[in-house]
């Protein structure tokens, strides 16, 4: 079987998987834990081509994944443009912005490049919280439209949920055709050391900025999603804190694999939910256990899945 | 005449700017500090650096208010427990896992930080405290712009603080080993160094220099358990400003991004203060890639 087929079987599976779930839920409220979960899961995938592959890390991505809910919020909201246009301008600004931004910021490595990805979503956040007339402030933006497409409208958690666990499915397949390609080859080259890359005629600075502007673009796309769900969006949901946990998410379901990015996006939005019962030690137990997993996990979960298996076989 | 005393106004502010900018920069730079010492004998970037300085100050206002203890013995019990917090960070989370990679121990450090903001808001819930300052709240003038008499402890307890550190680093055997490590760790093992020693003595050392940032620093600002977030975050700006490594350059970087933050909240807009300073450092960055005093990492093929 050639990897091809194996990975639209793998995602066969695991799509099967994921629209049989609901069917298992007791209550209703997961559906939504799991549709936050979908879109988290979107956003790392992205996050994991970028940091996983490429070997570039973004402490940003909660701001192209909150510019484009506002974008379309606002489109969609104030100025009462159809939703697919909201869509579409949201996510192209958000592939532009990252455009325009990667271009300085790529030259940049390691600690700093966080830096500068992190002072970025700063800024970022702080525009979201002071253009009170455009946003709403720190109070937030009320009142967007729930998704409707060709006109078929998803006013079921249920029908979210199935519309976006084959968005996933799609950006899976994607994701490991991208790794797979003669793209893929170059960015795992630029990982290893950026020098022999470069000397084997790979044009380091483009392939990065691709792999920036595409994991922007799948945030924004989650960002859409996100937006025309809740029908209620504030800053506090694309800060700083966000864009680090989107990152914690890819580095604990491992960082070589890109199931890893939706085992850690499921593991750690769930996560709180489960920890809910505790009250006041919730947050205390949430660190822990994201210590103790890093700690006895240092390939992540799917890689200790994938160590568990070998050692059964 | 009247445009003389505007001029003089201008100039007043400006003192005034540069006074609270330096007051808030050196704890930024106090904070920085504590980054570089870990970084330099780890390559880790402590996410929970800020932790130490909101540990430094709660613990004060609680010694304080339900020990009963003076401000001194409590400010100096709070800075001794934070430094034994800072151990006990190396001996159980980091020592056992020191062979993973920089990322894993990175995220381990976001996840101490998570645990110790839940154990503070378990124990002293989300209100916001105040420490009593040093030595009264009447203040001074200086050059006809007002004062802080804390600020004068700010400042001077940084640079005393500045000080021992070089003192540390450059003549005492501790020091020198500790430098060693962030050279060639191989090596500084080699030579008979006992490196891991030097890692704890590094996260001690950083928690000692977090909480006297944190201490000095509450009677001014007030703490709660998530101020670590916002500090660590300058803490971590001022490094890179500065150059990564260079423990000059983060205090030099906590001093500047202080003023920078405190000239544009008041000439431009307070709102928009730390986007500003954020956009200044990004220019910087995109001119001098490794900061102001760093040094250009090379990669070997």
């Amino acid at each position: 079987m050639n990897g091809f087929k194996r990975d639209l079987l793998t995602i066969s599976l695991f799509l099967a998987g994921m629209l049989l779930l609901p069917r298992c839920l007791t209550n209703e409220y997961y559906v939504n834990v799991l549709i936050i979960s979908g879109l988290n899961a979107i956003v790392a995938v992205g996050l994991n081509l970028l940091l996983g592959f490429a070997g570039q890390i973004s402490l940003g991505h909660a701001a192209f994944y909150g510019l484009a809910a506002y974008t379309t919020s606002i489109l969609t909201t104030t100025y009462n443009l159809p939703i697919i246009a909201g869509i579409l301008a949201g996510i192209v600004l958000v592939g532009l912005v990252a455009y325009l931004i990667g271009i300085p910021t790529l030259k940049l490595s390691g600690h700093y490049l966080a830096m500068a990805t992190l002072g970025f979503g700063i800024i970022v956040y702080i525009v979201f919280n002071e253009t009170i007339e455009l946003t709403g402030g720190p109070s937030g933006f009320v009142g967007i439209p729930r998704l409707s497409l060709f006109g078929y409208s998803f006013d079921s958690d249920l029908s979210y949920y199935y519309l976006v666990v084959f968005v996933l499915a799609i950006v899976l397949m994607f994701s490991l055709n991208l790794i797979r390609s003669r793209i893929g080859r170059a960015l795992r080259a630029i990982h290893t050391s950026e020098k022999a890359a470069q000397i084997s005629g790979i044009d380091i600075a483009r392939y990065k900025l691709f792999i920036f502007v595409l994991s922007a673009i799948l945030a924004g796309i989650a960002g859409v999603l996100y937006a025309h769900y809740l029908e209620f969006i504030a800053p506090s949901s694309f800060g700083f804190n966000h864009s680090v946990l989107l990152v914690t998410m890819v580095v604990l379901g491992g960082m070589t694999n890109v199931w890893g990015a939706v085992a850690g996006a499921f593991f750690l939005t769930m996560l709180p939910e489960f920890l809910r019962a505790f009250e006041n030690i919730e947050f205390l137990l949430y660190g822990f256990i994201l210590i103790v997993c890093m700690m006895f996990l240092p390939e992540g979960i799917v890689g200790g899945i994938q160590k568990l298996v070998r050692k059964l076989t | 005449m009247l445009v003389l005393g505007e001029t003089v106004m201008v100039l007043l502010d400006y003192i005034q700017f540069l006074i609270s900018g330096l007051t808030v920069g050196s704890t930024y730079g106090l904070t920085a500090l504590g980054f570089t010492i870990i970084f330099n004998t780890t390559g880790i970037i402590n996410f929970a650096q800020g932790e130490f300085l909101m540990l430094g100050g709660m613990l004060s206002v609680f010694l304080l208010k339900f020990l009963n203890l003076g401000l001194l013995p409590a400010v100096l019990l709070a800075i001794i427990i934070t430094t034994c917090v800072g151990a006990l960070i190396e001996r159980f989370t980091i020592r056992p896992v020191q062979k993973s990679s920089t990322i894993n121990l990175i995220i381990i450090t976001i996840g101490i930080s998570i645990f110790i903001r839940g154990v503070a808001m378990l124990l002293w819930g989300k209100d916001t405290y105040a420490l009593p300052s040093f030595s009264g709240d009447t203040p001074l003038s200086f050059f006809g712009a007002s004062m802080h008499p804390q600020s004068i402890w700010i400042l001077s307890i940084t640079l005393v603080l500045l000080c021992l550190l070089k003192f540390f680093f450059a003549r005492t055997i501790y020091g020198k080993a500790m430098l060693a490590c962030s050279f060639e760790k191989k090596a500084a093992y080699l030579v008979g160094i006992n490196v891991q020693r030097m890692v704890l003595f590094s996260f001690m050392i950083s928690a000692l220099v977090g909480a006297i940032g944190g201490v000095i620093l509450t009677p001014l600002t007030m703490t709660s358990f998530d101020v670590g977030i916002l500090l660590g975050l300058k803490g971590f700006a001022a490094c890179i400003l500065g150059g990564l490594g260079n423990p000059f350059g983060a205090a030099a970087g906590g001093l500047i991004l202080g003023v920078l933050e405190s000239f544009g909240a008041g000439i431009v807009s307070s709102a928009y203060k730390d986007a500003i300073t954020f956009i200044v450092l990004l220019l910087l960055l995109f001119v001098k890639p490794s900061g102001l005093f760093g040094q250009a990492e090379v990669e070997r093929v």
